[in-house]
């Protein structure tokens, strides 16, 4: 450990902001891209199945027509 | 081999490829993002000259090294697609392209947030900065040029064509520190038996590569099995999926 304390690790020896600036931005960065592609997974997942459930519907109908 | 790779043009195959390899991938972004940024931030020793500002480069370099490396698999992917004729390979050309985005975004943003300091400069008008806000904008240019088209097919090749055409970007990135007089400094770590770079600092930074690169491939597949399901939609194979859960 370069830091005696957890102060001295915020600090970054003075330079905190540019060190959290970088750190943060890049973390901020990862995780927004992570979730859009995993919530576009979900939107598209889900909008197959809205499909299918509307098919099914139609057929449905078109059985209860006949009857 | 040919018979071997044919199988993967298939759509539900690619997609399958992706699931097995995706597990992988995340591990390997998981373990080494964790302990890189740890050892990075808490136990690489602290530069003499920059002392702690230099820690950016834990993120910093690895960034910019993939945000070349990501375009140089979008346009090996654009060259696939345009003389095969494949469609996962368009599909793939559309998927590593916001993920390069955001490396690039995430170089030039820590790029400025290590000038400041350093240069007393968020921004300067350096061969090596503005060449990669270029890179920056051929991958939105990319992005925008695919979905400006209604027609797929269209915009897929168009989008390849312009990838392609965007290699040209990258020698000029690479060597912007050797033509031009720059503020950027040049190579250390690809300059190998210099000693450019302490074994205290040089292990950290290529565990942040590994992981960098790691987060980008996990990532495209993610988005990769994301257009191949967007593409294939109607298919039976993608309502199989649903009641798998």
């Amino acid at each position: 450990m370069q830091f005696d304390s957890f102060s001295d690790f915020i600090a970054m020896g003075g330079y905190g902001f540019y060190v959290w600036l970088s750190f943060g931005s890049c973390a901020l960065i990862l995780i927004g891209i992570l979730l859009s592609s995993l919530n576009d997974t979900k939107r598209i997942l889900s909008s197959v199945q809205q499909q299918v459930d509307r098919e099914a519907r139609i057929k449905q109908a078109k059985l209860e027509q006949q009857v | 081999m040919w018979k071997w790779l044919h199988p993967y043009a298939k759509a539900d195959r690619a997609y399958q490829l992706c699931n097995t390899l995706l597990p992988y991938f995340a591990v390997i972004t998981v373990v080494c993002m964790i302990v890189g940024w740890v050892w990075g931030l808490a136990y690489a020793p602290a530069d003499y000259q920059q002392k702690d500002s230099y820690r950016i480069i834990f993120i910093h370099v690895p960034s910019a090294i993939l945000s070349m490396g990501a375009y140089s698999s979008m346009a090996i992917a654009a060259i696939v697609a345009l003389v095969w004729q494949l469609r996962n390979a368009e599909l793939a050309v559309i998927a590593i392209a916001p993920v390069g985005a955001c490396v690039t975004a995430i170089a030039l943003i820590t790029g400025a947030a290590w000038g400041k300091p350093m240069w007393g400069a968020w921004w300067v008008w350096d061969a090596r900065l503005t060449s990669e806000l270029i890179l920056l904008f051929l991958y939105l240019g990319v992005l925008s040029l695919y979905h400006a088209f209604e027609d797929k097919k269209a915009a897929g090749r168009a989008a390849s064509i312009l990838a392609i055409v965007g290699v040209i970007n990258l020698p000029i990135i690479h060597f912007s520190v050797e033509w031009w007089n720059t503020l950027h400094q040049g190579a250390s770590i690809t300059k190998f038996n210099t000693n450019a770079i302490d074994p205290s600092m040089f292990w950290p930074l290529m565990l942040n590569i590994v992981a960098f690169a790691a987060f980008v491939g996990t990532v495209t597949l993610m988005r990769l099995k994301n257009e191949i399901l967007q593409r294939e939609k109607h298919r039976p194979w993608v309502r199989q999926l649903l009641n798998r859960g």
